[in-house]
C-alpha cells in the first residue's frame, strides 16, 4: 500500500483508479490531477517512483482540491447552518428523512434505514379476554 | 438551472415595499406574508415576518445566515401526526 496524504491507496490497481480512494477525489478529478503531474493514468501504482507519487502531493496540495478532513469540516458545517437557522432542510436532515421533496410513504428506504416495525402495543389482559 | 445574475433575487414588489417603508422609518413589527416563494435579502435581517403555512402564520425571525434562502423554507407546511402509542390519550394512562 502506498500513502499518499495519510491515506492508503491500493498497490494493484490503476493509479487513476487508486487516486479515488481518497476521500473528494472522485473519477474526474483524478484523472485531471494526474494530467497535471504529467503522469500515465494507466500505470499500476506500485509502478510508481518515490518522485511521481511526491508530484502528485503537490498536485492535490496547490491545486485547491478540498479533500479528506477538511471536506467533511466543510459538510458538516453547511449541515449545521441549515440546522441553526431552522429551514425546513435542515429539520429533515435532523429527522433523517429525504431533503428535497421525494416520497415518503413507501420507498425513501436509503435515508430512512432499514423498516421498522410500528404496531400497537396490546395490554396482556386484552389477549387473555379478562380486559 | 439557476436562475440569471443580471435579475437579482427574487422578491414579491408589495413585500419589498413593506420592508422599504420599514427600514426608512426604522420602525419593527412583523410583516404579514403569504408571499413564501420570495428570497431572503439583505434587507430583510433583523425584522420578523409572519410568513403563511397555507394555513396559519408562522413568526419568522430573519437572520444573516438565512440570506439566500426563501422564506417558504422556514414555515413548515405540513404536521406530522405520531403514530398510536404516542397521542395524548395513551400517555395519560
Amino acid at each position: 500500500m502506498a500513502r499518499l496524504l495519510g491515506v492508503d491507496i491500493p498497490d494493484k490497481k490503476k493509479i487513476g483508479i487508486s487516486l479515488r480512494y481518497i476521500y473528494g477525489i472522485g473519477p474526474s478529478n483524478a484523472l485531471q490531477i494526474l494530467e497535471k503531474a504529467g503522469i500515465d493514468a494507466n500505470l499500476r501504482t506500485e509502478k510508481l517512483a518515490d518522485e511521481q507519487l511526491s508530484k502528485i502531493v503537490a498536485v492535490i496540495q496547490q491545486g485547491g482540491y478540498v479533500i479528506e478532513g477538511d471536506l467533511r469540516r466543510e459538510i458538516g458545517l453547511n449541515l449545521k447552518r441549515l440546522i441553526g437557522i431552522k429551514s425546513c432542510r435542515g429539520s429533515r436532515h435532523v429527522k433523517g428523512l429525504p431533503v428535497r421533496g421525494q416520497r415518503t410513504q413507501t420507498n425513501a428506504r436509503t435515508r430512512k434505514g432499514p423498516r421498522k416495525t410500528v404496531g400497537v402495543v396490546r395490554s396482556k389482559e386484552a389477549k387473555t379476554g379478562k380486559v | 438551472m439557476g436562475r440569471s445574475l443580471k435579475k437579482g433575487p427574487f422578491v414579491d414588489d408589495h413585500l419589498m415595499k413593506k420592508v422599504e417603508v420599514m427600514n426608512q422609518s426604522g420602525q419593527k413589527k412583523p410583516i404579514k406574508t403569504w408571499s413564501r416563494r420570495s428570497m431572503v435579502v439583505p434587507e430583510f435581517v433583523g425584522h420578523t415576518f409572519s410568513v403563511h403555512n397555507g394555513k396559519i402564520f408562522n413568526a419568522v425571525f430573519v437572520t444573516e445566515n438565512m440570506v439566500g434562502h426563501r422564506l417558504g423554507e422556514f414555515s413548515l407546511t405540513r404536521i406530522f401526526r405520531k403514530h398510536g402509542a404516542h397521542t395524548e390519550k395513551a400517555a395519560a394512562k
